[in-house]
Order: structure tokens, then sequence, then C-alpha cells
């Protein structure tokens, strides 16, 4: 790694970040495509990371006020994730009584 | 903390995002996976505020947080689930709009001096800014707010053009010569971009559009962390913008639609689709009686759920109903139309709410070959998901997606509120067919009166 250059150590990240992300999601059932997207909408309000270092680097007063809006929208964005994709998943827990001994099927 | 110990918490962050979509990805392990993110984003933030960066407006700060998180956890507790799809295009779109303000305000207090860095500044704000403002437009379209039908501005497609062009034209121009007005301008322009882009969709082509612009925040977080300098924002802006891209694909997949047809004149022009000519024409309409005794006498039956069932909220009167005729010995099974309600998936959710049991529930390559087998097929509140028009019609905005065959079985009844079209604002020829009965009312009163009838059949 000696001498490697940070903008070409970002790039790596990022393009194997590419891969990794189109990996893990390969062969997803449409059942999940829905709880799927929210989770994945929800990992992406870590952008509240980003607000609160700008906010945190901030002096003037637009600066603060854009930076604490950044702040705000991204703690909605991440909690508000997290929590519904967490009511959606909340459905698909196997019940406590065993559903499939009931027959469903002919009286044959 | 020093430096070294802040970028192996940010490691164990993003290994855990990974974790949290590899899970996602699994109906046994999704709850737990979507857990392990929550957990990720924890220890994310908490490594952040012990890294040892300067933390100006603490104070303000931890409010900003927590009321943000307030705001979050309610509205997504409180949401009723037939609504979620909105709520999950309103979260993508304030997470695209913390991204663009992020960059802006980075300009103003960094301005441009790397070009690379002032690229990814720049790159932020616009797609940022468009994710906002499409989502905005498809949550007023879910919620129904404004209409779900296709609005063509005249016009529009050059108008849409013009606008599209002078963002790409003032984002170079932005790099090569920064000036605040300019990114102002460019705000501005890229907003109006994402409500140009949304307003031409069609309703069934909604879903697609919401996870194309959660790729796009993805890939905008993913930027703003280049700009800031965090690995952690761009691994899992990454993560989101490639696992984002293919989801869209497969969405588009399950309904059939090229995605460049989706997003560049989707359903454009004329829509509304077989003229509208067959509004008068006659259908077959019957009582709660007639259904009960066609369904009691049935050997097999296939129910249809859709949106209007869950917007009923007739979840589990249809469940009654279905175990009721199971005791009679008719074989019942569910026909899920991949993207039955208003999102891939979402019906699965909205019937494993009412505890229908998972394996009842049969997807459409399963159950469509067993249509012809079928004595009846009930269907309640959908409509374009078994719209033959998709297999004949060339015309027809839906021209292409697979539906589910139910005009192969013996017998159809709807369940129906109005002969209003579905969401892609189609007529369905199937409900002026001889062989199908309709029952008109809203699906949990209609369902109700079918099983105190069929109590007495």
């Amino acid at each position: 790694m000696e001498g490697m250059d940070a903008n070409v150590a970002l790039l790596a990240i990022f393009v194997l970040s590419i891969f990794v992300g189109f990996e893990v999601v390969s062969k997803v059932s449409t059942v999940l495509h829905t709880p799927l997207m929210s989770g994945a909408n929800a990992i992406h309000g870590i952008v509240l990371l980003g607000g609160i270092i700008v906010t945190g680097a901030a002096d003037g007063a637009l600066e603060i006020s854009l930076g604490l809006l950044a702040i705000l929208l991204g703690a909605i964005n991440l909690v508000g994730g997290f929590v519904v994709t967490d009511r959606m998943l909340e459905m698909f827990k196997p019940k406590t009584k065993p559903a499939p001994a009931r027959e469903s099927g002919s009286d044959a | 903390m020093n430096g070294t110990w802040t970028q192996i918490g940010y490691l164990v962050a993003s290994v855990l995002f990974i974790l949290a979509l590899k899970g996602l990805s699994s109906p046994r392990t999704a709850r737990n996976g979507n857990l392990l993110g929550a957990l990720g984003a924890v220890i994310g933030t908490v490594v952040l505020f012990l890294s040892g960066i300067p933390l100006n407006n603490l104070a303000l700060i931890i409010a900003a947080i927590a009321v943000g998180s307030a705001i979050g956890a309610v509205s997504a507790r409180r949401v009723k689930m037939t609504q979620m799809p909105q709520l999950v295009a309103l979260f993508n779109g304030v997470g695209g709009g913390a991204a663009a303000l992020i960059s802006v305000i980075e300009y103003l207090e960094v301005g441009g001096e790397d070009t690379l860095a002032l690229t990814a500044t720049v790159f932020t704000v616009v797609v940022g800014s468009v994710s906002f403002s499409g989502s905005i437009v498809t949550f007023l379209k879910l919620q129904e707010v404004m209409t779900t039908r296709p609005v063509i501005v005249p016009a529009g497609k050059y108008v849409t053009i013009l606008v599209a062009v002078a963002t790409i034209g003032g984002a170079i121009w932005l790099v090569v010569a920064p000036q605040t007005w300019l990114l102002v301008a460019l705000l501005v322009l890229a907003l109006v971009f994402g409500v140009l882009f949304v307003l031409p969709v069609g309703g069934a082509d909604v879903p697609i559009v919401i996870s194309l612009l959660n790729a796009f925040t993805g890939l905008s977080v993913a930027a703003s962390g280049y700009v800031l300098g965090n690995v952690l924002l761009i691994i899992a802006g990454t993560l989101v913008g490639a696992s984002g891209t293919l989801l869209t694909r497969e969405m588009a997949k399950a309904m059939g639609r090229p995605i460049t047809s989706t997003l560049f004149g989707a359903f454009s022009g004329t829509t509304a689709g077989g003229g509208g000519s067959g509004s008068d024409r006659p259908v077959r309409s019957g009582s709660a009686n007639d259904v009960a005794i066609m369904l009691g006498f049935a050997s097999k039956v296939i129910l249809v759920p859709g949106y209007g069932l869950a917007v009923a909220q007739a979840q589990n009167v249809l469940r009654e109903l279905a175990d009721m005729l199971a005791e009679r010995g008719v074989e019942v099974d569910y026909a899920i139309h991949p993207v039955a309600g208003r999102m891939p998936g979402h019906m699965n959710v909205l019937l494993a709410e009412a505890s229908v049991p998972y394996e009842q529930l049969k997807e459409m390559d399963e159950i469509n070959p067993e249509f012809s087998s079928t004595d009846v097929v009930l269907v309640v509140g959908a409509n374009d998901v078994v719209n033959p028009a998709a297999r004949t019609d060339k015309s027809a905005p839906i021209y292409g997606m697979p539906i589910l065959n139910v005009d192969q079985a013996q017998q159809v009844v709807f369940l129906k509120r109005s002969m209003r079209p579905g969401f892609a604002g189609i007529e369905n020829e199937i409900l002026y067919d001889p062989k199908t009965m309709l029952l008109f009312g809203d699906a949990k009163d209609s369902l109700t009166k079918v099983v105190a009838a069929l109590k007495a059949v």
C-alpha cells in the first residue's frame, strides 16, 4: 500500500463497493423487493454523519442553519427508514402457532 | 480516539451495512439484517462523535438529531401499511435533500480549489436535488394528492430536455469557474428537473422511479462522502447506489417494462387506452349471495388481492373467507402479482399483516398455469395486474407487463367499488366478458356479506 494515492484508495473503495452492492442483492425474490428498497433507503440515511461534520465546522449563521436542516433531514431518513423497514419485516416472522398444520387442501 | 480507531470503527459499520443488505435478501434473515444495519448506523454515529473532529455547535447538533429521529420514528410507527410506499419515497427524498445541502455548505465553507472535489460537490448538489424534488412528486402521486396519471406538460419533452441540458451545462461551468450564484441557479435547475422527470411517469411505474431515486440518493451520499473524506459515507452510499440500480432493473423486469421506456416517455402522450368507449357497455353484476354460491360449490378457487383490498382494510375478512372455503374442502390459493399493491412485494406485507399463511401465497409464475383448471377466480380490488390488454393491446400503456391469467378460469368475480379503471388508467376487457360477474361495493362490506351468505349456503 505504500505510496498509494489517497484519491486512488478512495476510488478503489468506490469500485469495490459497487461490486459488493451488486453481489449482495442479486437473486432477491420479489417478495422482499419492498423491504429491501426500504432498508437500502435507511442505509443512505447515514448521510446524517455528513451533516454533523459540516455543521461542526461551520461558523456563519447561514451555514449553521443549513447544516442543522441537513442533520434534521438525515436523521429522519436514517431513523425513520430503519423503523419502517422493521415494521414491514415484523410481519414476516414465523407465527408461534404451527401454521402449516392446518389442512388447507382437498378433503379427498 | 485517534485516526486509526476511527477508520476501524467505520469499517465495522460498513461491514454491518453489507450484512444488512445481504440479510434483507432472504425472508428468514431479513429482520435481523435490518437490525444489523441500524446497529451499523449507531456505531458510525458514535465513532464520529468520538473521532475528535471539531464540533462547534454541539448542543444544536444534538437537538437536530433528536428532533429528526423523533419525527422519523413517529411517522414510521404511525403510518398505515397501505401508505408505506409514499413514506419510503419521502424518506428517500429528505436523504437526497440532506446530501445536496451538505455539499452546498461545504462549497460555502471551503470553496472550490480542488477540481475533483468540486466535481463531486456539483454532482451531489444536482443528483441530491433531483432525488429530493422527484421523490416529493412521487409522494404526492402515491398519496393521490395529485393525479396518478402521467402529467403531460405542453411541449414538456422539450422543456425537460432544455432543463437537462442547462443543468449539465451549468454543472460543467461551475466546475470550471466556481461562483456561488451559479451553484444556487444549479440547485434550482436540478429541483425543476426532478419534478419534470417524474411528472410524466404513470402511476404503475412510480415504484420503479422510487427505486431509481433511491439509487440516486445513494450515489449522491457517496459523492458527498468523497467531498468530506469520509469512507463510511462512500461505502454506504455506493452500496445503496449499486444495489438500488440492480433492484430497479429487477422491478422493471417484474413489470415487463424496459427501464428506458419507464423513464423516457413512459406512458407519455396517448394514455387513456382503449379510447374509453367501453364505459357504456353492459356488465353482469351479481349479489353477495350469487358469489357465495359460486365459491361454495367450486372445487378450486384462486383469490387475487389488489391494492383496493388493502385500502378497504379487508385483508382479515378475505382470510376468513379463505378459511371457510378451505373448511368446506375447496382448494384455495392467493395469487400474488409481483407489483400487486403499490410496490413489488407490498401485497405480501399486507397479507402477512392479516396472518395469511406464507405458503398459501403463490407467485405469478407458480400460479399462472393453474388458472385454466380453476373454477372461480375472485379478484378483490385488483385491476391492472389482471388486464389482458397487457398481452394484446399494443397501444395500452401496460402492454408487455406480465399479468395473472385470470381470463383462463371458468368464472371470474370482481369485487369493485365502481367501473373506474385501475391505477394505470386503462379499461379492462375482462369486466365485459360474459363469464365475469361484478359485485359492486366497498371490498370489506362485500366480503363480509359474502362470508355471511356462505354460512347459509
